[in-house]
């Protein structure tokens, strides 16, 4: 029972990393249709940010010495900056792409962003330690709970609170849920595109910074790749939570997480390396009942 | 499609016909031809494109054809490589490291054709199974199944110690395939791909493609004539893993996942997606790219010195390269149509253009 217990609390934090995320993937799908592979890229940046170039294996944390409340948008900023650069370079002349064009197109911009950290940072994995002093344990029960986690969790419910309240009570999030439905339409209607979708890299930006940060403290160590699978389950959590929903792409995320730390903590010892392999045999399954996603949106019905 | 549609196709001759096909079978043995006289290092180069080529080929058959995105074709590449190995690697190290091959397997040794036959047979029957499943899905959710199956298979292919030695990669795969051997099979892959894109199934899955409801209420099997596809182009995709594991002459499962997946991808993109000239063209541009920047970096003598581009802009390059080719021609470089059949006359072409379809 505890073990379940802490099993669910670890499950809950991944799924918050992976919700972030998916959020991130999912707003730029909702709006430019665009499937973004530089979003891991976006997280890998982040966390690069705070350290020294350099080619050491220890990683001298640079902006990271700073104190929270002048580091995170520091950081924050950064990552928007290079958002909104790839988006005025490479996405910008390609809005009336097709999908596989784009989604190539964000493989080049992932490629070049990684192979731009191996010749800053080098290709070594370096360790970090980022906010050592959260990994003391609560104990709650008999449940040990890292405080890190809990600060994960909040971290991500505060974000998906904010955002929730942008998209629904201000002027620019109505612009932008308008767009998701119906690009063309919010267009007539006076709704300006690129701005548009220079906020939705923005925000992509900013959940791309919660993860690395949330992330990195956890891990501690970086690498060029770092992003890329958090990337990768960030997709697979959209499309079975349901392409183009954001409350869809949460709940994708926080199911990919409970259903990897499940099969991390039940399959048998022998089984457990192939633990992706079932992971992803499920996420095959989930699209094979319900292709659309867990949460339907009418915005992806095509119409005739 | 750029095939004389129905009222010229009846005066057509044959070799209008196949035009398209003769074409870039006529470029790719030119260029294996030129290239088999050059260093030992040009004929490396020069095999690794063919299979390359054979391997955008069978993507494209699918991908072109269906207008599904497919990240799952390198998985099959890898199955096709690692059936391929376990048949011809010398018995004596498949004992003592691949204890879990069955014996038909573990206890000979085959010949280099029967392994590349067997190695695209297996892909292909897997294929079977997969898209026996996951055929009816269209759009995001195809793509995302088939990611999902790369995916698996890279899990399976790297953990599974007792059949792929897992990390630790088979070696000893004979060294056999040169320029020649990949001319055969990539002049196969392109005939193969250009009758499926002219045969009736083709011409099914393509207007499912352009428009998936009409294409059903025309009576046609949308999720048959994909599942042919698809098994078709892996099994052509099985093909070429089983030739670059007898190419390298060493496997790892890493060998076949994101990278590779995103340089194929990439080729038949910059190409143009939806035609076989796009499928080739792509290849050829994005080798010479990568050759191109590879030599600069390596250094070029300009008046006396050395002067040589910085490591790493060989990927850097070649990102920027790809994003560039995507920004001013969204289409792909031979917007995504066939070779034009030369002699016409220019108005009369211009009459029998059909647009790309996206």
């Amino acid at each position: 029972m505890i073990g379940l217990l802490q099993n669910l609390v670890d499950a809950a934090s991944l799924g918050s990393l992976y919700a972030l995320a998916a959020l991130g993937v999912g707003l730029l799908f909702g709006i430019l249709r665009l499937v973004n592979f530089a979003h891991g890229d976006f997280i890998s940046i982040g966390a690069y940010a705070l350290i020294v170039p350099s080619f050491e294996v220890t990683a001298q944390l640079f902006i990271g010495t700073w104190s929270w409340w002048l580091m995170i948008p520091t950081i924050t900023l950064i990552v928007v900056i290079v958002a909104l650069i790839s988006d005025a370079l490479v996405f910008r002349p390609l809005r009336r792409a097709s999908a596989p064009t784009l989604m190539i197109a964000s493989f080049a911009v992932s490629y070049v962003i990684q192979t731009g950290i191996l010749l800053v940072y080098g290709a070594r994995p370096k360790a970090a330690n980022l906010w050592a002093g959260l990994d003391t344990p609560l104990m709650v029960g008999d449940v040990r709970v890292p405080l890190l986690q809990v600060i994960t969790i909040v971290a991500t419910l505060v974000l998906m609170a904010a955002l929730t309240l942008f998209l629904k009570r201000t002027r620019y999030g109505t612009m932008m849920r308008a767009a998701a439905e119906d690009f063309r339409m919010a267009q007539y209607l006076g709704v300006r595109g690129d701005f548009v979708i220079g906020l939705a890299f923005a925000i992509s930006g900013v959940l791309a910074t919660a993860v690395s940060l949330l992330y990195l403290s956890q891990t501690g160590t970086l690498s060029p790749t770092m992003g890329v699978p958090l990337a990768l389950f960030a997709f697979v959590a959209t499309v079975i939570g349901g392409m183009g929903s954001l409350l869809g792409a949460v709940v994708g995320g926080f199911v990919v997480g409970v259903v990897v730390i499940m099969l991390q903590a039940y399959l048998p010892a022998d089984l457990r390396a192939f633990r992706d392999a079932f992971a992803f045999t499920f996420v095959i399954l989930i699209l094979l009942v319900r292709p659309s996603g867990i949460i339907r949106t009418r915005a992806l019905v095509e119409r005739v | 499609m750029t095939e004389p549609l129905v009222p010229h196709a009846a005066r057509a001759s044959l070799l209008r016909r196949y035009w398209p096909l003769l074409a870039l079978c006529a470029l790719i043995s030119a260029i294996v031809a030129v290239g088999s006289l050059g260093s030992e290092q040009m004929q490396v180069t020069m095999t690794e494109m063919l299979i390359r080529l054979i391997v955008v080929v069978g993507i494209y058959l699918f991908i072109g054809n269906s207008g599904i995105l497919s990240f799952g074709h390198i998985g099959f590449m890898c199955i096709g490589a690692y059936a391929a190995a376990w048949a011809t690697v010398d018995p004596a190290w498949k004992q003592m490291m691949l204890t879990g091959l069955p014996d038909f397997l573990q206890q000979n040794q085959y010949g280099f054709l029967p392994a590349v036959a067997g190695g695209g047979l297996l892909a292909g029957l897997v294929a079977l199974i997969l898209g026996t499943a996951i055929m009816r899905l269209s759009g995001i959710a195809g793509s995302i199944a088939t990611f999902a199956f790369l995916a698996i298979v890279n899990s399976v292919y790297s953990n599974w110690e007792s059949v792929t030695a897992g990390t630790s990669s088979i070696i000893g795969v004979p060294n056999v395939v040169g320029p020649w051997v990949a001319w055969a099979f990539a002049i196969g892959a392109l005939v193969l791909a250009f009758a499926f894109q002219v045969s009736r199934w083709g011409i099914m899955l393509r207007a499912s493609r352009d428009d998936e409801v009409a294409a059903k209420s025309s009576a046609i099997g949308v999720v048959k004539v994909r599942l042919i596809a698809f098994v078709v182009s892996a099994v052509i995709a099985g093909v070429a893993g089983a030739l670059y594991g007898h190419f390298l002459g060493i496997l790892t499962a890493d060998t076949f996942y994101l990278g590779m997946t995103f340089v194929t991808l990439a080729m038949l993109v910059v190409g143009g997606i939806g035609s076989l000239t796009g499928a080739v063209t792509g290849v050829l541009v994005v080798t010479l790219v990568v050759e191109l920047l590879r030599h600069l970096e390596a250094g070029v003598p300009i008046a006396g010195s050395t002067v040589h581009l910085p490591q790493g802009s060989q990927e850097i390059g070649l990102g920027i390269v790809m994003a560039l080719i995507m920004v001013f021609r969204p289409t792909g470089l031979t917007r995504s149509r066939e070779v034009p059949w030369p002699f016409t006359r220019r108005a009369r072409r211009r009459k029998m253009e059909v647009a790309p379809a996206r």
